[in-house]
């Protein structure tokens, strides 16, 4: 879930973000509270979202680390976002195994029936659409994950098809 | 008929990994207990080092050789590391473990620790395996509840715990130094060795870094020593190997075979051959850091030397098949690609030259390569290997040597005749409508691009130009008036 950094639902994001972080024993040994920080930050992006700035600021004040060390670290990794992602992540596994069986072209297919691209955003906010790498699913190759559910053995007019039901889910629940 | 042999597999699917009982029913934590009960560290390391158990990470490097030099360090604390950061695309079997016999691990790690005197452990998990995660979380605190981990494990002296730390999506956290990194809460770059984590590894203390599959060999050898594992394999790579089979194959997972199987033995025996009466063109192991192995070689018994010497390497067991409709020019830049993608950016040599090798192959299959890309390449790689940091630079361009090397001719095929025989590189074929079209626009009204040009009942054109090759009005033809011809650059 996507959470804006401002109002009441980031007051209480940011609350429970110190209440996690109040149960890790962090102390004076810079050392170790450091060893919580890859942990925190997926806690944080957890509740957000996203890690934006605002967010890696609590982080780095309550580790006692410097926020460019917090950026840092943030940005290296690849699992971390600094931009909210949609409604819908949808992501296509392009390892070796999806890329032989033809996750380029389920990726293409998405391309074209979202509008977005590989790592980008829609405009409205409801999808977003990655290419990742390995899921360890190769059995069931190519594959495709909607947030957490995994689409296995899909083929471009299944991927149509699935994203026909979403979009449907999606109207029922705004009805 | 090859027969597969279980080790490292052996309770996967045949236990509940939530259940500790069902663990200890197959003489779980009996290898651990005889540990402590009988044997003194150096006893440990001697019966691993005798069994000749070699990393399974990829590398290979004897598990006990490694042990021993962190037992003889004189530290206040040392720790253990599994590595469960399985980042090579086309390999699950650190997740099936993990996912389905979390406890082997555990017991192993233990056994670790008492070995070189840790008393600390972390495995460092992906974050791209949540199940894995709930479950060694669980196992995790029934063994803790059980005493089988904190202090004074089944009543003897020696105290070992355990915590996961996360990956966040970076391959290059499996390479060592940058995997300590990682736990130590820092960007994953790698550092140079020695001092070698053994000597000076997590929070600069004496530390054993170990692959998941390496340690679930662990308590098997201390039930049953090392002569018995020394029975299964071969000479200098004792024990079996897990491999990951996918791609171009009809019967796709995890198998575990002991080392020295050949290769037909795996994709033909236990894998089912090619779907679709293709023929096999290679087999592709040890992910972006191995290489293309043809089918003249698939005789090959497999283990750690035979693989380096045919330009691959054994890698984390990953073997994927490709068939004759795979371009091998294409699979090399697939690696590249993920390469450039995952270099840390630490060292120029594997930042800049793989992105610019990244280039040369990018001008292979687009057709703009000439008589000099091939030398450019070759050297290229040869300078990115000999000058990169850490492992995942100096095997980098494995994947473009070795295919470079077996199918010199499918480069120069790219190169001069300007075609893509299994037609993938799409700047290298086109789509032409042939005179049996009937002109039902079927194939006009699908194309996403509207190309296709043409009265109702008369032959249509596809407009070149504007193809974008997606093959949408080759798939719905019901004529076969759509044929997929080499060339094409003439259009461009």
């Amino acid at each position: 879930m996507t959470t804006k950094c401002s109002g009441a639902v980031a007051k209480k994001g940011f609350k429970e973000l110190s209440t996690y972080i109040s149960t890790l024993n962090i102390g004076d040994d810079a050392q170790k509270n450091r060893a919580y920080l890859i942990q925190v930050l997926h806690k944080a992006q957890e509740i957000f979202g996203y890690l934006p700035e605002e967010v890696q600021k609590v982080v780095a004040k309550k580790l006692n680390i410097h926020l460019a060390e917090v950026y840092g670290v943030v940005s290296f990794y690849s699992f971390f976002n600094l931009e909210p992602k949609g409604k819908y992540r949808i992501s296509v596994c392009t390892g070796t195994a999806c890329y032989v069986k033809g996750a380029m072209g389920i990726l293409d297919v998405l391309t074209e029936e979202l509008g977005i691209k590989d790592g980008e955003t829609s405009a409205d906010g409801k999808w977003s659409l990655d290419s990742l790498r390995c899921i360890g699913a190769c059995g069931l190759a190519p594959v495709m994950l909607i947030n957490d559910k995994t689409y296995g053995n899909v083929t471009p007019d299944q991927t149509r098809e699935i994203l026909a039901k979403v979009e449907q889910e999606l109207g029922e629940e705004n009805v | 008929m090859i027969e597969q042999y279980r080790i490292v597999l052996r309770n996967c699917g045949v236990i509940d990994p939530d259940s500790l009982d069902d663990y200890i029913k197959q003489y779980g934590y009996q290898a651990l207990g005889k540990t402590l009960a009988e044997m003194t560290p150096a006893d440990v390391v001697a019966e691993i080092e005798g069994a000749g158990l070699r990393g399974r990470g990829g590398g290979g490097f004897p598990t006990g050789f490694k042990w021993k030099i962190a037992a003889q360090q004189k530290s206040d604390t040392k720790f253990v590391v599994c590595n469960a950061d399985e980042g090579d695309p086309g390999a699950f079997m650190d997740r099936s473990v993990i996912e389905g016999d979390p406890h082997s691990i555990i017991e192993a790690m233990a056994i670790a620790g008492y070995a070189i005197g840790a008393s600390m452990g972390y495995v460092y998990v992906r974050a791209e395996y949540p199940l894995a995660i709930e479950r060694l979380n669980r196992a995790i605190d029934k063994a803790k509840e059980k005493g089988l981990l904190g202090d004074n494990i089944l009543g003897s002296d020696f105290s070992f715990d355990l915590e996961i730390k996360f990956g966040a999506g970076a391959f290059v956290c499996g390479e060592e130094t940058s995997l300590i990194h990682s736990i130590e809460g820092y960007r994953g770059e790698p550092t140079t060795k020695p001092p070698f984590p053994a000597v000076e590894g997590l929070f600069g203390k004496p530390t054993i870094v170990n692959n998941v599959e390496t340690f679930a060999n662990v308590p098997a050898i201390i039930l049953k020593g090392k002569d018995w594992f020394r029975s299964i394999g071969t000479e200098s790579s004792p024990g079996t190997k897990v491999f990951a089979l996918a791609g171009k194959i009809n019967n796709t997972g995890l198998i575990e075979v002991p080392m020295g199987t050949t290769i037909n033995q795996i994709i033909f025996e236990i894998g089912g051959g090619i779907p679709n009466g293709k023929k096999a063109k290679a087999i592709q192991t040890g992910g972006p850091s191995g290489g293309c192995i043809p089918v003249k070689y698939f005789d090959t018994a497999i283990d750690y030397e035979s693989l380096k010497a045919l330009e691959s390497m054994m890698g984390s067991g990953g073997m994927i098949v490709l068939d004759e409709d795979t371009c091998i020019v294409d699979t090399a830049k697939f690696y590249l690609d993920f390469t450039v993608d995952e270099s840390c950016g630490k060292c120029t040599p594997c930042r800049i030259g793989n992105k610019r090798l990244l280039e040369l192959l990018e001008k292979v299959t687009n057709g703009t390569a000439d008589e000099n890309t091939l030398n450019d390449i070759q050297s290229l790689s040869q300078v990115i290997k000999d000058t990169s940091l850490c492992g995942l630079g100096q095997t980098s361009p494995n994947p473009v040597l070795s295919t470079l090397k077996f199918f010199p001719e499918e480069y120069k095929e790219h190169i001069v005749d300007k075609k893509c025989s299994a037609f993938v590189c799409k700047e290298l074929y086109q789509y032409v409508i042939n005179d049996s079209c009937v002109g039902c626009t079927l194939c006009s009204k699908k194309c996403p691009v509207s190309c296709i040009e043409g009265e109702v009942k008369g032959v249509h054109i596809i407009v070149q130009d504007d193809c974008i090759k997606c093959g949408k009005c080759y798939e719905v033809c019901k004529f076969n008036s759509v044929d997929l011809v080499p060339g094409g650059l003439s259009n461009v």
